[in-house]
């Protein structure tokens, strides 16, 4: 992939078009995700937290903590091992039962080249971008929902978001959101580019692709934690 | 010109081809003719490189392509078109971005305006020339090996490699695209290969014809004296097809005039 690869233009061009691709047809569902993540979170602390003297600050507190440390980069590259990580597999997929691959290679392409490593390239790009935009709007959402269902007061909310803030928890996040995306796209390619068959095997692939990057992520995301943390 | 020499190529044990020695020449058809599974397709991706051969060697004008280097590898494969059994068009782009894919990708030294005035000629070439904005899933199947002759041609190829271009083909478009191959073949004066099982390809456009049955070559010659090969599995191969039964039956019972009836009345009568 990386031997005799194509022009830096060429490559260029591919990961523009692949970034787009990932990140920016991804805002919505990523955006969903996070508000409803952090609402549902915001929601059930409220409702385990019953003691008196723990003051109601804490609400935020947790709600940054949890969806800044685990949410939001792992449950966002989740949904997106489903998202990207099945186009991945299934595009790639479709191409080699198609020939395309063939085609490519013919002309003396470098295949993996040209088609695996913008779409790495972009997932380890846009997923940090991507969990950022998760964070804040998790955050957001536990706001919303704290304040309209009057578990939390705007003030107290706010005062626990910016309580014992730890910097370095945002770049662990950042960490494993890179770490989740070439994991994504690293298996997903992998699963599509081999793929032999016809239709179901582009199928299969696809799933494959997605159930193998998720367990993978799980494992890596308790890999990070024992050691970054 | 591209000499094939004692080609072996296994599966899991499974010998395929079986020692395949054979010329394919420049500024002719040359067709590769057999059954299915007799190692037609195996021996043309060993060819173009999508597969390596176990035994023997591929020089493509003298050059040495199994084995080498993977920079002359990559030179030979730049000089060779192919036309892929489904067309292998890119979805994602335009008919006429597809004729421009290799330009762009291989020579990065032609202008925009260039690759633009490249790709008018060729699809002018294959009588596309009103196509180019339409999407590869909105044009029929011809018209797709057509666009796959366009892409082929359009970085000047050297070698141009059909893998069964009428599959899949009324027998009027067929014979088209035949015509359409042995045109670009002569006037470029390339190196032509066809994968092919289909007859009217082998009377109509065989220059050069190589048989293939059970991963060995039987015989080859040409068109003019194919009819009178005395291999008994080519004979078997040829007159299989029900038209030439119907013929023979025909010629029997009624002689020559009664193929010349046979001739002049519709399919659906034979």
């Amino acid at each position: 992939m990386l031997s005799r690869s194509e022009r830096f233009k060429v490559l260029w061009r591919r990961f523009f078009e692949e970034a787009t691709n990932i990140g920016v047809n991804s805002l919505f569902v990523v955006g969903l995700v996070a508000v409803f993540i952090g609402a549902v979170t915001c929601v059930q602390i409220a409702y385990n937290l019953t003691n008196p003297l723990i003051p109601k600050s804490t609400i935020g507190y947790m709600v940054r903590e949890m969806t800044v440390l685990e949410m939001a980069p792992t449950l966002t590259s989740i949904v997106l091992a489903g998202k990207v990580g099945s186009s991945i597999a299934g595009g790639l997929g479709t191409m080699r039962i198609t020939e395309q691959i063939s085609a490519l290679e013919v002309m003396g392409i470098n295949s993996s080249s040209y088609l695996v490593l913008p779409r790495i390239l972009a997932s380890m790009f846009m997923f940090p971008l991507l969990v950022i935009l998760a964070m804040a709007l998790a955050i957001i959402g536990g706001y919303l929902a704290g304040t309209l269902t009057g578990n939390i007061t705007p003030q107290d909310y706010i005062e626990g978001i910016r309580s014992d803030f730890v910097p370095y928890n945002i770049l662990f996040a950042l960490i494993k959101a890179v770490v989740f995306a070439f994991i994504i796209s690293g298996v997903s390619a992998f699963k599509g580019f081999y793929t032999e068959g016809g239709a179901l095997e582009v199928g299969t692939a696809s799933t494959d692709a997605v159930t193998n990057s998720i367990i993978a992520i799980l494992i890596a995301d308790f890999v990070l934690a024992a050691v970054l943390l | 010109m591209i000499e094939i020499s004692n080609i072996e190529k296994s599966f899991d044990g499974n010998q395929v081809l079986k020692g395949i020695s054979c010329t394919l020449e420049t500024g002719k058809c040359n067709l590769l003719l057999g059954g299915s599974g007799t190692g037609k397709s195996v021996l043309l991706s060993c060819i173009v490189g999508l597969m390596k051969p176990d035994i023997g060697s591929i020089t493509f004008d003298g050059t040495m392509f199994t084995n080498s280097k993977v920079d002359i590898r990559q030179e030979i494969r730049r000089k060779i078109g192919m036309l892929f059994q489904g067309s292998a068009l890119f979805d994602s782009m335009t008919v006429a971005k597809n004729v421009e894919f290799p330009l762009e990708m291989l020579t990065p030294e032609m202008t925009p305006e260039e690759r633009r005035d490249r790709v008018e000629f060729c699809l002018k070439r294959v009588g596309l020339e009103n196509a180019g904005n339409k999407m590869p899933s909105e044009i029929s199947g011809g018209m797709k090996k057509r666009v796959g002759i366009a892409r082929a041609i359009a970085p000047n190829c050297t070698y141009l490699f059909c893998d069964e271009p009428n599959s899949g083909l009324d027998p009027a478009t067929s014979i088209k695209i035949d015509e359409l191959i042995q045109e670009i073949t002569h006037e470029y004066n390339i190196t032509t290969t066809i994968i092919t099982h289909d007859m009217n390809s082998v009377v109509g456009i065989g220059d050069h014809i190589i048989f293939l049955h059970k991963g060995k070559k039987l015989w080859d010659g040409d068109k003019e004296h194919i009819l009178n090969a005395e291999v008994p599995e080519l004979r078997e191969f040829i007159f299989s097809s029900s038209l030439v039964r119907a013929a023979k039956r025909v010629e029997q019972e009624d002689g020559p005039a009664g193929l010349q009836h046979l001739a002049a009345e519709p399919l659906s009568e034979v």
